[in-house]
């Protein structure tokens, strides 16, 4: 077997990780070949190294069967490899054309640009490879998928032969992962060398042919994708059984706690983001958001909680209007509030666990004496209560600085403080998004254990997968306006995939 | 192999601790100043002569004692430490308060307008001025934190603008007082002074006075506030990670305002202090005393916290006091000033060392993986 790419005995340490542990690598020449790990399992780093954004501390690479000494991206473009990042490396206001020429634009012999020339050969190119873009088209206009199809053509242009796609499924629809799937089968039978960074079986099952699962930094095996099960898959992944779908009792509904009514909400620019947005959560239930990422629910979310202003509408906490409240009396109402952003509206990094969980209630008793004295005693003694309760792992106990946590821990952290607050309603946003298999586990069968005590819970995430097992109703979000509300069972997600691309089905709204 | 660990791991935590990093960043201040000397062709031993002598007031070369020079040395701190507090205050709270020399100004204005104008009433008049200070200080302060939290003006600029402002006004206020002239009012009446005979008679008639107590109160109140309240733990939050402070319903306009007014609040006390503590008359400002800006470096080298930047403070005034005992053993004085400024530039390092603890760290790991 011809080998495209030989990655071999690869190690690279950052301070504090071991990033990649003698990790090999063996891709074949046109063949689709899958990286598969948790988040933090080395894969993006690995792939860096191949693509010269790092350098190994040992290790060696051979493409197509010659050594190579990767320093930098300009190498690995020479030797043909291409990359499509998960984030788009695209200039907003150049059309489709300008960003694929950037930094290698073509030149008449008096050094003035022929854009034309480009064109023509974008055109002849999309064309091939059956990647449909208007080479004329501003890239701000034209939608994430064309802009993937951009990327894409920006590594062809290049002359890549081996294309690295990174996590390439995260910002579609699921529509538009299909698309993906055709292009890439496509490429294929171009000729091309296809590596698939991903932590999805599914798209695995459908797509690649030979599969390298990582996990820790360590090269754990590669197997035929034809041979094993998704099952098996997530067992070498995860490195134990992995249960998929969580157990759910019938939800227990009751009267309704969080009302918003025809919300709209614009960001900082003054762009309408939320149209006229109603849904009710009851008692015992958890309504989800399942949308496109950037279609409002950020927006949406800063509204309920009181990070952003509301243009109009209103919002109803347990009947008390809360629309234009101050964030702190929310909270006192009872609204709690996973934010999407950990880092950012989450913790306090510098802070210690017992302070963070105090975040929000630290001026009341039993944290504050009627003088605004702190006791910190108390405040200590209940953070270690709940660092034993959810688990959180902490180097030293509750005196231990929020932002040294992992990123699994850290969200422990918020879940904690936020369900000890015991709050009435509770917004949480992408609640899993970048943790390990068995924290997400835990998350959701925390979130569900408080559903079943009786909270009223808005979820909204990205991953239809943990909408659809985690929620007893599901809106739709497109362009800030619900396109359809159903109970879970009512709609598959081929249906939701559908309203997320903006077209409405008849009946359900509810 | 066990000794070379235990040492390993002494120097790790020696760099990894702020307070032990601020001393190392003196000392070697001190060290590339001493070498500076040298280089101008000058005796480093007398600068540490002058250096001793103001600590101990022991002259090693004639051998006489004057503990006037530890009075001297003491007074001088307290202003600096003060300003210090000034900055760092508001540094905790996430802000960046350069105009500790206008509220400072403004503090000392307000001090000599009460202690020429006010009621001469032993122990209320002095009392009163100090107040005044304090509040005029805040109230400084506080207009820039109004308007940093409500319209996102720039600390910065605002407080350096202010700091002229203060300036300016200071001299047409004073310029009215009674028995103003272009650089000096009329003498205080004893009731506005804070000398302390008892502090005096001990330190042989230095300026040592009242002032050092309410320094040593304020370094009392800004370690309560900041550790003990749930006011310093809402300003810490909102200096720490503003958002988080905001999503946690933190009132961090409020914060802001707060901290900037009580960061005036020592600033004008400082002022308050000098005008009282120090003089015996009132001034017409012809220029800054610069206490408030050195109060900036007294904070970084003080690392923000109440115990060190109250010896950061200390370490200034020492500096201040040697300079005319430099001059007399031929060193310019100006030397003091470079220090201060190796220090300030020094204090660099901190990011330094804790880019060098990474990169160790990654080395040993890259060992015990490598040696697998």
């Amino acid at each position: 077997m011809e080998h495209a790419i030989e990655m071999i005995g690869i190690t690279k340490t950052f301070p504090g990780v071991v990033a990649n542990d003698k990790v090999t690598l063996q891709v074949a020449d046109n063949e689709i070949h899958a990286l598969l790990g948790e988040n933090g399992a080395g894969k993006s780093t690995l792939m860096s190294i191949l693509f010269g954004a790092y350098n190994a501390d040992s290790g060696t690479i051979r493409i197509h069967g010659k050594d190579v000494d990767i320093k930098d991206p300009n190498v690995a473009t020479e030797l043909g490899i291409g990359m499509v990042h998960q984030h788009f490396k695209l200039v907003h206001n150049y059309s489709v054309t300008e960003n694929i020429v950037l930094g290698m634009e073509p030149r008449n012999r008096f050094g003035i640009l022929n854009i034309g020339q480009a064109e023509k050969r974008v055109a002849r190119l999309s064309d091939t490879y059956g990647l449909q873009v208007d080479p004329t088209a501003l890239v701000e206009d034209i939608t994430v998928g064309a802009q993937q199809r951009v990327e894409i053509l920006k590594t062809l242009y290049r002359n890549a032969n081996i294309i690295i796609f990174d996590e390439p499924t995260a910002v579609l629809t699921p529509q538009e992962i299909d698309e993906l799937m055709q292009i890439i089968r496509r490429l294929k039978a171009e000729g091309k060398t296809i590596v698939l960074i991903t932590h999805k079986l599914k798209e695995i099952k459908a797509v690649a042919d030979r599969c390298t699962v990582l996990r820790r930094g360590k090269y754990i095996g590669t197997v035929d994708v034809e041979d094993v099960s998704e099952q098996q898959l997530a067992e070498m992944m995860v490195g134990r059984a992995v249960q998929f779908e969580i157990e759910k009792s019938p939800a227990q509904i009751g009267e309704v706690v969080l009302s918003i009514q025809h919300l709209s909400v614009a960001d900082q620019n003054g762009h309408v983001k939320v149209r006229d947005f109603s849904v009710d959560v009851h008692r015992g239930e958890i309504v989800g958001i399942a949308g496109v990422d950037g279609n409002g629910q950020t927006e949406l979310l800063y509204g309920i909680s009181g990070l952003s202003p509301v243009s109009s509408g209103t919002i109803l906490l347990n009947g008390a209007d809360i629309t234009h409240a101050t964030i702190r009396k929310r909270i006192e109402l009872g609204l709690g509030h996973i934010p999407e952003d950990r880092q950012k509206h989450g913790l306090v990094s510098d802070f210690s666990i017992s302070e963070n969980c105090v975040l929000k209630n630290y001026y009341q008793a039993p944290y504050s004496n009627a003088y605004g004295l702190l006791d910190h005693a108390k405040m200590a003694e209940d953070a270690q209560a709940l660092i034993e309760q959810f688990d959180i792992r902490a180097g030293q106990g509750s005196r231990t600085a929020a932002g040294s946590l992992s990123g699994g821990n850290q969200q422990k952290t918020i879940v904690a403080r936020e369900i000890h607050l015991s709050p009435h309603a509770m917004l949480v946003a992408q609640p899993t998004r970048g943790l390990d298999v068995g924290a997400i586990e835990y998350i959701r069968q925390r979130i569900l254990a408080e559903r079943d005590k009786g909270r009223a819970i808005l979820l909204i995430s990205f991953e239809l997968d943990e909408i659809m097992n985690l929620c007893d109703r599901i809106a739709t979000i497109s362009k800030g306006s619900i396109v359809g509300i159903f109970a879970q069972h009512e709609v598959t997600e081929r249906e939701i995939g559908m309203m997320m691309a903006g077209s409405k089905r008849d009946g359900g709204n509810r | 192999m066990k000794p070379v660990d235990t040492r390993e791991s002494f120097t790790s935590r020696m760099l990894s601790s702020d307070g032990a990093v601020s001393v190392l960043v003196v000392l070697l201040g001190f060290l590339v100043g001493t070498i500076l000397v040298a280089l101008v062709g000058k005796n480093p031993l007398n600068m540490y002569k002058a250096i001793f002598q103001s600590l101990s007031g022991y002259n090693i070369d004639n051998g006489k004692m004057n503990v006037r020079y530890i009075g001297e040395t003491l007074n001088y701190a307290v202003p600096f430490i003060l300003c210090g507090f000034s900055m760092a205050f508001a540094a905790r709270a996430g802000l960046f308060n350069i105009g500790g020399e206008g509220q400072y100004i403004m503090g000392l204005t307000v001090a000599q307008v009460i202690g020429l104008l006010g009621p001469n009433v032993p122990g209320l008049h002095w009392a009163l001025a100090i107040i005044g200070a304090m509040l005029i200080g805040a109230a400084w302060g506080g207009i820039v934190g109004i308007l940093k939290a409500k319209y996102e003006v720039s600390e910065v600029v605002s407080t350096i603008m202010l700091n002229y402002v203060a300036l300016y006004l200071s001299r047409i206020i004073c310029l009215q007082l009674p028995g103003a002239s272009t650089y000096k009012t009329a003498n205080f009446p004893e009731t506005a002074l804070l000398s302390n005979g008892f502090f005096q008679a001990i330190t042989n008639n230095s300026m040592l006075n009242n002032g050092f107590f309410l320094m040593g109160l304020a370094v009392v109140v800004y370690w309560f506030i900041m550790e003990k309240t749930n006011l310093g733990f809402g300003l810490r939050a909102t200096g720490f990670n503003r958002e988080a402070a905001r999503c946690s319903g933190i009132p961090v306009v409020r914060s802001i305002a707060i901290s900037m007014a009580i960061a005036g609040a020592f600033a004008g006390l400082a002022g308050g202090i000098v005008a009282l503590g120090s003089f015996r008359y009132g001034r017409v400002l012809s220029g800054m005393d610069n206490y408030g800006f050195n109060g900036i470096a007294v904070a970084l080298v003080g690392n923000n916290t109440a115990i060190g930047t109250m010896l950061a403070g200390f370490l200034f005034g020492m500096l201040k006091n040697a300079q005319a005992l430099m001059q007399g053993k031929q060193i310019p004085k100006e030397i003091t000033f470079i220090i201060q400024g190796l220090i300030v530039v020094f204090i660099a390092l901190r990011s330094a060392i804790a880019l060098y603890l990474a990169w160790r760290s990654k080395r040993q790991l890259q060992k015990e993986v490598l040696a697998k």
